[in-house]
Order: C-alpha cells, then sequence, then structure tokens
C-alpha cells in the first residue's frame, strides 16, 4: 500500500450564518466541487470571529484562516461586517509585520447566492496556501500531533 | 520642581484636595516610586520631579479616583492623553481628581544611565541638560539627552490633552518631526523573513511578567483575558514557540486604536523587548487608513475601531502595501 505523503492544508473558514454559510450550501447543492480541506466553521456574524479566533486557530495547526460574510452593505445585523473589515485589515497588517505569511489570511464577501464564488475562492485559498506549505511561524508545538 | 511642591501644598491648604499621587525617591537613587502624599509636610519633604520621573500616573487615577474625597495628580502631556482617554472610557471619575499639567523636556532611561557608569551610584543631581553623578569614586556628569528614554526621544507632543484643571508653565506645541514611526517603516521595508527573525528574536525573552499589561493605561479591564486559564495564554512562561508572539498579539490589538503611545509597556519591561513597536504599527495603520488619529486628544471623536465608514478599504489592501515580498 502507498502512503500519500503529499501536503494537504488544513483550512479553517468562518462563515457567516445569512450569507456565506447559506452560500456554502448552496455550492454543495450545486454540486460544486471544493476541497475537503476546508474545514467550515458557522459564526453569526463576520464580526462574531475575535482575533483571537484565527490566532488560535493557527496556533492549533491551522494552516490557512478564511473569513467569509455578507457583503458590506448587507449584514444581517446591519454593520457587522464593516466592524469585522477594521478588525480584520488592522490585524492581518499585524500579523505580516510580524513576518506571517499574508497569504495565509483572507477576508472574502459571499452572499447567499454565491454558491460559485465560495467554491471559487476556497479552490484559490487552498491553492495558495498548499504552495504555502505548513504552517510553522504561528504553530504552537504543544499542538503537534 | 519647587513650584510644584509650592502647587501642591496651595492645594492642600486651599482644601482643594485630600492627597496627592506623585513621585518619590525609590530604593535606588534613579528609582522613582508612585505614592499617594496625604499631608502638605509629607508632599513638601518627599515629593520629586526630576529626570527620573516617567512613570506614568493616570492608570492609578482609575482606583484612586472611586476612592472618597478628591485627589490631586501631576500630568505630563504624554500621561493627559492616557487620563483624558480614561475618562472618555468612564474608567476615571473626572469628579475626583485635580488635574494640573505640567512641563517636559523628556526623561531618562535610568537603566542605560546606570549602566553608562561602572561605580556603585549613590546620590544624582538632576542639572536640567545634566545630570550630576556621585559615584563611590567621584563624580561624573552625563548629558541628559543622550539617556532618553525611547519614548522621549520621539516624543510627538509637548501639548496636553485637554481635560486639565490648570497648567503650570507654558502650554508646549506638537513636535513636527517626530521621528516616531521611522523604526516602524524601516521593518515594514524588510522581508518576512527579516521581520519575522526580528520579533523572534525580541518576543522570544519575553518572560511573560505582565509588566507591560500592568503598567499600561489603556490595559484596564477589571478581568484580563490573560487571567483566564482557559484563555489557553494565562500567565506562566511560554512553553512553546507561538506563545509569547500570541500574548504579544494579542495584547496589541486589545488596545488598538486606545493606545496613546505613551511608551510605557516599552519603559517597564525588564527585557527591554520594544514592545511600542506593535503599538505604533496598529497607530501608524490607522493613521494611514482611516485618518489621523490621536487616542485621548478630542472628547467626542469615536474610536477608530468602530467608527467605520462604508469606504473603508478592504482587508486585502494588506496584500498590496508593504514591504517586499
Amino acid at each position: 500500500m502507498s502512503v500519500n505523503n503529499e501536503f494537504r492544508p488544513k483550512i479553517v473558514a468562518f462563515c457567516c450564518n445569512w450569507c456565506s454559510y447559506a452560500g456554502a450550501d448552496l455550492a454543495g447543492t450545486n454540486r460544486l466541487q471544493y476541497p475537503a480541506d476546508v474545514k467550515i466553521i458557522r459564526v453569526p456574524c463576520s464580526c462574531r470571529v475575535n482575533p483571537m479566533f484565527i490566532l488560535r486557530a493557527f496556533q492549533r495547526g491551522a494552516d490557512g484562516v478564511i473569513l467569509c460574510g455578507c457583503h458590506p452593505g448587507d449584514c444581517h445585523y446591519t454593520s457587522g461586517n464593516y466592524f469585522a473589515r477594521r478588525r480584520m485589515t488592522l490585524l492581518f497588517s499585524m500579523l505580516d509585520y510580524l513576518g506571517i505569511e499574508k497569504e495565509r489570511t483572507r477576508v472574502e464577501w459571499v452572499s447567499a447566492a454565491e454558491g460559485a464564488k465560495f467554491a471559487a475562492t476556497m479552490n484559490d485559498f487552498v491553492d495558495t496556501v498548499t504552495k504555502l506549505g505548513p504552517n510553522r511561524r504561528l504553530e504552537d508545538l504543544r499542538c503537534k500531533n | 520642581m519647587q513650584e510644584l511642591i509650592k502647587k501642591g501644598k496651595e492645594l492642600f491648604a486651599n482644601g482643594t484636595v485630600d492627597r496627592i499621587i506623585g513621585w518619590t525617591r525609590g530604593e535606588l537613587p534613579y528609582d522613582r516610586e508612585i505614592r499617594v502624599f496625604r499631608c502638605a509636610e509629607c508632599f513638601e519633604k518627599d515629593f520629586v520631579y526630576d529626570a527620573f520621573c516617567g512613570a506614568n500616573l493616570s492608570k492609578y487615577l482609575i482606583e484612586e479616583s472611586g476612592k472618597e474625597g478628591k485627589i490631586g495628580v501631576f500630568l505630563k502631556p504624554c500621561d493627559s492623553y492616557s487620563f483624558a482617554q480614561l475618562i472618555k472610557e468612564h474608567r476615571i471619575k473626572k469628579e475626583n481628581v485635580y488635574a494640573v499639567a505640567i512641563e517636559c523636556y523628556g526623561k531618562c532611561d535610568s537603566r542605560a544611565l546606570a549602566d553608562s557608569v561602572e561605580d556603585a551610584i549613590y546620590w544624582i543631581t538632576d542639572n536640567g541638560p545634566e545630570l550630576k553623578i556621585d559615584t563611590v569614586s567621584g563624580a561624573v556628569v552625563r548629558n541628559t539627552y543622550d539617556y532618553m528614554l525611547e519614548k522621549c526621544a520621539a516624543c510627538k507632543t509637548k501639548k496636553h490633552a485637554p481635560g486639565c484643571d490648570e497648567t503650570i508653565g507654558d502650554e508646549g506645541e506638537k513636535v513636527d518631526d517626530c521621528t516616531r514611526f521611522d523604526i516602524v517603516a524601516k521593518l515594514e521595508a524588510m522581508t518576512p523573513e527579516e521581520r519575522f527573525a526580528f520579533w523572534r528574536g525580541e518576543l522570544s525573552r519575553c518572560i511573560r511578567c505582565n509588566a507591560c499589561r500592568n503598567v499600561c493605561p489603556a490595559c484596564s479591564c477589571e478581568h484580563c483575558v490573560f487571567d483566564n486559564p482557559a484563555s489557553g495564554i494565562s500567565q506562566k512562561a511560554a512553553a512553546d514557540s507561538f506563545e509569547e508572539n500570541n500574548f504579544h498579539i494579542i495584547r496589541a490589538f486589545h488596545v488598538a486604536g486606545r493606545c496613546t503611545d505613551c511608551g510605557e509597556c516599552s519603559r517597564v519591561c525588564p527585557q527591554h523587548i520594544p514592545l511600542h513597536l506593535l503599538n505604533r504599527k496598529f497607530i501608524k495603520d490607522i493613521n494611514e487608513l482611516y485618518g489621523e488619529y490621536q487616542a485621548g486628544e478630542n472628547p467626542d471623536e469615536r474610536a477608530p475601531l468602530t467608527n467605520y465608514t462604508k469606504a473603508d478599504c478592504e482587508p486585502s489592501v494588506v496584500y498590496k502595501r508593504g514591504g517586499k515580498n
């Protein structure tokens, strides 16, 4: 039996309940393909995502973290994604400043009708992170298995 | 200093305050401790204001202003921004504080100064631009401006934030050619590998003493995430490669938009980690992306992290700006 040693990234996708999670659903019902490396975590709103969630994901061995929410202006709670946008801009800039590859983090606005965009985004993100290789700079050695 | 003592005695005498928080001599000749003076006599005897009074008194007022009676405080320009910010956040009861704005020409890094002298120091006289240091083998003289704290060498303003009750001396001006972002810009221009190596070197020295958190006027939560054992980053020596990064990223993020850049974090760090560079990165980003903002300057202005606009840049702006890849 041959063992496949090819690197597969672990991707955490935070999806807002109202848009992106439904978009992911639509991608599924439309039979659109995207890699199984993406692990979706449903959140009530993109602004529910505390910067610590993202750091924690990296600490626990994620190779890339993507945050998906409603398009600006379409937030179910009116303004959540505007807050998330500022927060994530600053956090990503800080991670870049500390020398963490900036392609490992991404924010993408995906509406409930954009199943195709969801699948395309995930395919692209997984490709990008696969090329970067495993996350070494933000990992926590205790979480190594 | 005599002017300040006169003012303090006057405040005690006319009943404006029943105690004053200020600096006093510590154990070593260049140590300055913080003390609450309860009478004019002890104030006159022990109060000190000289080149080593770098400590920011604002944070102590959170607790002190909650007590009965009015407390007097002397605020240097950078302290006054922390004070104004804490009032804005409803942490300090302004009606219990009498704030006196005082001038500041920069404070000394006492550790750097002590390291520059070989013999044991037993007394230091602050003569303004000169420091006369009495050691066991005779006196030496040092130029005060050669041993400035990092926060003072790149001073951003000599002008006080609004909110002080009176001013002693002349009100200063903002420093136009402030160099506080120079090192941040230098780091930004490096490659990610160089930046990672730089921060790895700096942050791996962290012993998690929490001094930066305890001294920071913006870190004033009653229940801190770092005290929660379930957070995974509670206080303990770092056991792995990421823990100290995580602590410092989170801490800097928690004060982003509220940090007044008073520089206390770097001043107290026993490991000489340039923590202000993390906070300054956030300040620089906020200034560049969302418009100039100085925490504490305007009591009516909204904090940048909540003051969104529909036309804000997307987070992908990070891929395009900054240094080499």
